[in-house]
């Protein structure tokens, strides 16, 4: 078992880990995916009583200011031409306001209320077909930071494109203008300030999943 | 005259065995992803004894700067001790081994008598079996922590999708606080588990490693030769 131990260490690396060990995420991921995931288990919701202090805990791609009134959202369908959107397309979209606990995959958690458009209603809308699409990747607007996100989890009924936190509009630190809420997943996929949503069928790449961590992160 | 006695069974010594590493490498990753958020304390009031745990423990065990890899490693050896345990709670169940191990009524009683005799006091031990009293409700305890780490562990790994498991267990972060005493229960059984083999003495020991025991049985046969001479 110690010779297990140091074998292991002494594997090749599959992005920062031993390739084993990465294997592994990837068995639990299927695993998790094909007997666990469903868009009816919905996480808990709390009142707003319950409501904490979220901490800014991530500021990769955020080092330069944005200026909100020239910022628009790309949009890369599956198929077909992209297109650029404003806040206000997203805000015309049915309000979505939900309390949940937010999780870090440091194991801190904080309940916080985000509202927002559903991601789910949003693809229909503006990327109707792209849903059979195996993944959704975003980015912020200067590419430092990127997530990509399996198809059910980001059409989940909780996941969404968040502009108001805790009753006020997103702050900057916290992801102004638009930013992604999915509560299936740790923080570290609820990528803040999204410049750039495309679905596509090959694996998107991932800030935190290429520093060693679960591409799937799944809650 | 002394004669081998089978002690413990080749399954149970091979699960014990193969639970030894599996048990410390789940610590030791579990403490590479407490190091991320280590928020428990013993303390009085807004006064704290202990915290759990000082950066120093986790710099000199090698535990801290390590979350990812620490999950990666939770996740895959949590496969393996899971197995192994079931593998061990069903063989027990089937095998009837669980008589020699599951207190029965009168070990909360008896096991009394054996802390004090262990500790010092002039008190007889009571009979016992394989496992006296306070060995058959430890190590059915310790059993049951390993059920409950399976099941709190879940609850941290999954909590959407396992949401009742989670709301059963009184939500996300005492699930966490949970996971994270049950693995310090281990943490003293095996302390007090330790002194109490080296007590014991090297037969005790060998028997859980070859499964013999030596016992002295009445032999009249070997008096009476004796004598003859």
């Amino acid at each position: 078992m110690a010779a297990g131990w140091f074998w292991l260490n002494a594997e090749p690396l599959d992005d920062e880990i031993p390739q084993t060990l990465r294997r592994a995420l990837v068995f639990n991921e299927r695993i998790a995916r094909a007997a666990l995931f469903s868009n009816g288990h919905l996480v808990k919701t709390f009142p707003v009583s319950a409501i904490g202090k979220l901490k800014v805990n991530g500021e990769f791609g955020m080092d330069d200011p944005v200026d909100e009134a020239a910022w628009n959202l790309e949009v890369a369908p599956l198929a077909g031409a992209g297109l650029k959107l404003t806040l206000a397309d997203v805000r015309a979209l049915p309000r979505c306001e939900q309390t949940i606990e937010f999780k870090c995959i440091e194991g801190w958690s904080t309940v916080t209320q985000f509202a927002g458009a559903r991601l789910s209603e949003f693809t229909a809308k503006f990327a109707r077909g792209s849903e059979k699409a195996a993944y959704v990747g975003m980015r912020t607007p200067d590419e430092q930071y990127y997530v990509g996100l399996d198809m059910p989890s980001a059409l989940h009924p909780q996941t969404l494109l968040a502009y108001e936190m805790n009753g006020q509009p997103l702050t900057d630190r916290h992801g102004a203008p638009l930013r992604l809420v999915i509560p299936v997943k740790y923080g570290i996929k609820n990528i803040k300030r999204i410049a750039r949503i495309e679905y596509t069928n090959e694996r998107p790449a991932d800030y935190w999943a290429e520093e060693g961590y679960d591409y799937y992160a799944g809650l | 005259m002394k004669v081998l006695e089978e002690k413990h069974k080749l399954a149970t010594r091979w699960f014990h065995w193969i639970n030894v590493p599996l048990l410390a490498l789940m610590i030791y990753s579990g403490a590479m992803i407490y190091w991320a958020y280590e928020p428990y304390r013993i303390g009085v009031g807004g006064v704290t004894l202990v915290h759990f745990f000082p950066d120093r423990f986790f710099t000199l065990t090698g535990t801290d700067q390590s979350l990812a890899l620490g999950m990666a490693f939770h996740f895959f050896f949590a496969w393996l001790f899971a197995i192994n345990g079931l593998a061990y709670v069903v063989y027990t169940l089937v095998s009837g081994e669980w008589r020699a191990l599951a207190p029965d009524g009168n070990s909360f009683r008896e096991a009394l008598q054996v802390a004090k005799h262990d500790a010092g006091f002039k008190v007889p031990l009571p009979p016992q079996g394989r496992y006296n009293a306070a060995q058959r409700i430890t190590y059915s305890a310790i059993v049951i922590m390993g059920g409950l780490s399976l099941v709190t562990g879940l609850a941290i790994y999954k909590p959407a999708q396992l949401h009742w498991l989670t709301a059963a267990l009184g939500g996300y972060q005492w699930a966490r606080w949970e996971h994270f005493w049950l693995t310090m229960g281990y943490v003293g059984f095996f302390v007090i588990h330790i002194a109490q083999v080296i007590r014991a003495g090297w037969a005790n020991f060998r028997a859980m490693v070859c499964g013999y025991d030596l016992a002295s049985v009445e032999d009249n046969v070997t008096t009476e030769v004796t004598h003859a001479d």
